[in-house]
């Protein structure tokens, strides 16, 4: 072996990893030139008016009422698709977390059958079934539980059932990540010790699987937030969300101003959501718990 | 013995409640196959005779299979560019130990956290002044950036379920740090390189906000075209298509599970 003194193979270490890093350049100027100097362009637009800088595509937001109005639907839209996600899905990644290993592979697959088909093969399948003629109707009709088909498509009913079927992966990975993560030993001493199954459900399982619920259903409201697809579908035209509004105003009014204010708003509203989540559960390991 | 068989019984609901959500979760998935061989012009399940007639109104759309072309053109193009971009920066950040590191991680993750309809109106925007609406290289340079992080991600759990030190035998046997990762440690995380490039695909095969802005006409994406056909009307060639859409799906995912799976066992043959 050569004799290099502690200088020296320092610095030549400093170097090769300074090269190594460079293996990230390309990955980094893709993003910086596809994604954040575009986005870095919305931001300035946006702050910009007629003779210069100013918050004018801001007050314009605040004051015309169709725009809070869409801020509302968007978010009480959100936080319903959120809380029904949870209701269903914490139960149902519990009994996964509780199955024997076979049973709760399959069980996987069931989450992870839909969450990898296409968004707009399942918004399609939901317009079939939710449809004035569509399977559901005329099931319940036949059974002669209603006389007249119901509204179940077109309008926000429609918009939540669809976005929960999308979203209830989001909520049920996590949650059995966490849930896996805790010891059975300690669910089990509590009853040993006398508590009963509920109690000890409510002070131990609960309390430690927050976390994951936490982390979960901050995922979904931000996936919901900024969701596009499957609200305008299912929606029909019927349900107004801040996407569609960026997608109109740029596409078909071209007005940058406004499209871009509320993309400002949207995405601040997404990135502080996103550093809570963070701060619970790091995002690498949420896409890697499948 | 006798506790666990009271806590099976007041565990019904609960079973009840599992077998309700899988149903909640497959059926929509499901119905769309045999209704896609249903013979009429309004969907009917079960089908009263089966009938090709929709795959056939498909496969002899020259619309349609444009699109199709555009899609898979798009979508292998995409694994091409993300691939070795997310191997090389994964690569690079896990054996250099740099400081940097840590702030170039995130940046390459900022894909997955903006939203996509942002990303959508930001390409656009970029895209009008450098005359790439509507061209292929536009919409595969959009959809790396989508796919990047998932290949990124892949690749870095790859790396680190690996062993440096056997790279670092090989280049002390006289092989250059390139050589040495492509005989040595590339085979070893092949099946995180495999999973990482089929993220990729779907990611794009499977995009459709941006494709809304970027890929008009002749350039329409297969999902684009799904998009504006079902805001239209509910066409019965789309349960075709879907039924095409979700059996690649089932391929891809089956194909991303063999590559983890191996992953995984080779894993515990070392740990054995």
């Amino acid at each position: 072996m050569m004799v290099h003194s502690a200088e020296e193979m320092e610095a030549k270490d400093r170097g090769e990893r300074l090269r190594l890093l460079g293996l990230s350049t390309p990955s980094v100027l893709l993003v910086t030139v596809i994604l954040l100097i575009p986005v870095g362009w919305l931001f300035w637009l946006s702050f910009s008016g007629p003779n210069g800088l100013s918050l004018v595509n801001y007050v314009r937001l605040y004051e015309n009422s169709a725009y809070l109005t869409i801020f509302q639907t968007t978010f009480v839209l959100s936080l319903i698709v959120t809380v029904v996600t949870a209701v269903l899905g914490y139960p149902f990644a519990y009994l996964l977390s509780q199955l024997p290993r076979t049973l709760a592979i399959l069980g996987l697959f069931v989450v992870l059958l839909p969450f990898w088909t296409s968004t707009l093969v399942r918004t399609y399948s939901w317009l079939v079934l939710l449809q004035r003629r569509g399977m559901i109707n005329t099931l319940l009709m036949k059974l002669g539980i209603i006389q007249e088909p119901l509204g179940l498509v077109y309008n926000s009913t429609g918009v939540v059932i669809g976005m929960v079927h999308i979203m209830l992966p989001f909520m049920v990975l996590p949650l059995y990540a966490a849930m896996k993560s805790v010891d059975p030993t300690l669910v089990r001493a509590a009853v040993s010790l006398g508590a009963t199954r509920r109690h000890a459900f409510f002070t131990i399982f609960a309390p430690l699987t927050l976390p994951g619920l936490i982390a979960g259903s901050l995922l979904v409201f931000i996936y919901c937030l900024g969701f596009y697809i499957t609200p305008q579908i299912l929606g029909g035209g019927r349900v107004n969300l801040v996407s569609m509004k960026i997608l109109e105003n740029a596409t078909v009014y071209s007005d940058w101003g406004a499209a871009s204010a509320l993309g400002v708003v949207l995405l601040v509203a997404t990135l502080l959501i996103f550093k809570l989540i963070q701060k619970i559960v790091p995002v690498e390991r949420l896409l890697r718990s499948p | 013995m006798d506790d666990q068989t009271v806590s099976h019984r007041q565990r019904l609901w609960l079973y009840a409640f599992g077998i309700a959500i899988s149903i909640f979760l497959l059926a929509p998935i499901a119905i769309v196959i045999p209704i896609s061989f249903s013979p009429g012009e309004f969907l009917e399940f079960p089908p009263p005779e089966l009938s090709l007639r929709w795959y056939r109104s498909f496969f002899s759309s020259a619309e349609w299979m444009s699109a199709t072309w555009v899609s898979i053109k798009a979508a292998v193009l995409t694994v091409l560019v993300a691939t070795p971009l997310g191997v090389a920066a994964a690569y690079g950040l896990h054996v250099s130990q740099s400081r940097l590191a840590t702030t170039i991680r995130p940046l390459l993750l900022v894909p997955l956290i903006v939203p996509v309809i942002i990303v959508a109106i930001g390409v656009f925007y970029l895209y009008a002044r450098l005359s790439l609406i509507n061209t292929l290289t536009g919409l595969v340079l959009a959809h790396s950036v989508l796919a990047l992080p998932f290949v990124f991600v892949v690749v870095s759990a790859g790396l680190q379920r690996y062993d440096m030190a056997q790279e670092l035998v090989a280049r002390s046997l006289g092989a250059s740090r390139l050589k040495a990762f492509l005989t040595v440690t590339l085979p070893q995380i092949r099946q995180s390189v495999i999973s990482g490039a089929l993220f990729a695909f779907v990611t794009s095969f499977d995009e459709v906000v941006i494709a809304l802005f970027v890929s008009r006409g002749p350039s329409s994406t297969l999902t684009r075209k799904m998009f504006t056909s079902l805001r239209d009307q509910v066409s019965p060639t789309i349960a075709a298509i879907s039924t095409l859409l979700i059996l690649v799906t089932l391929l891809v995912a089956g194909l991303i599970l063999i590559a983890q799976f191996r992953q995984g066992s080779k894993r515990l043959a070392r740990v054995e």
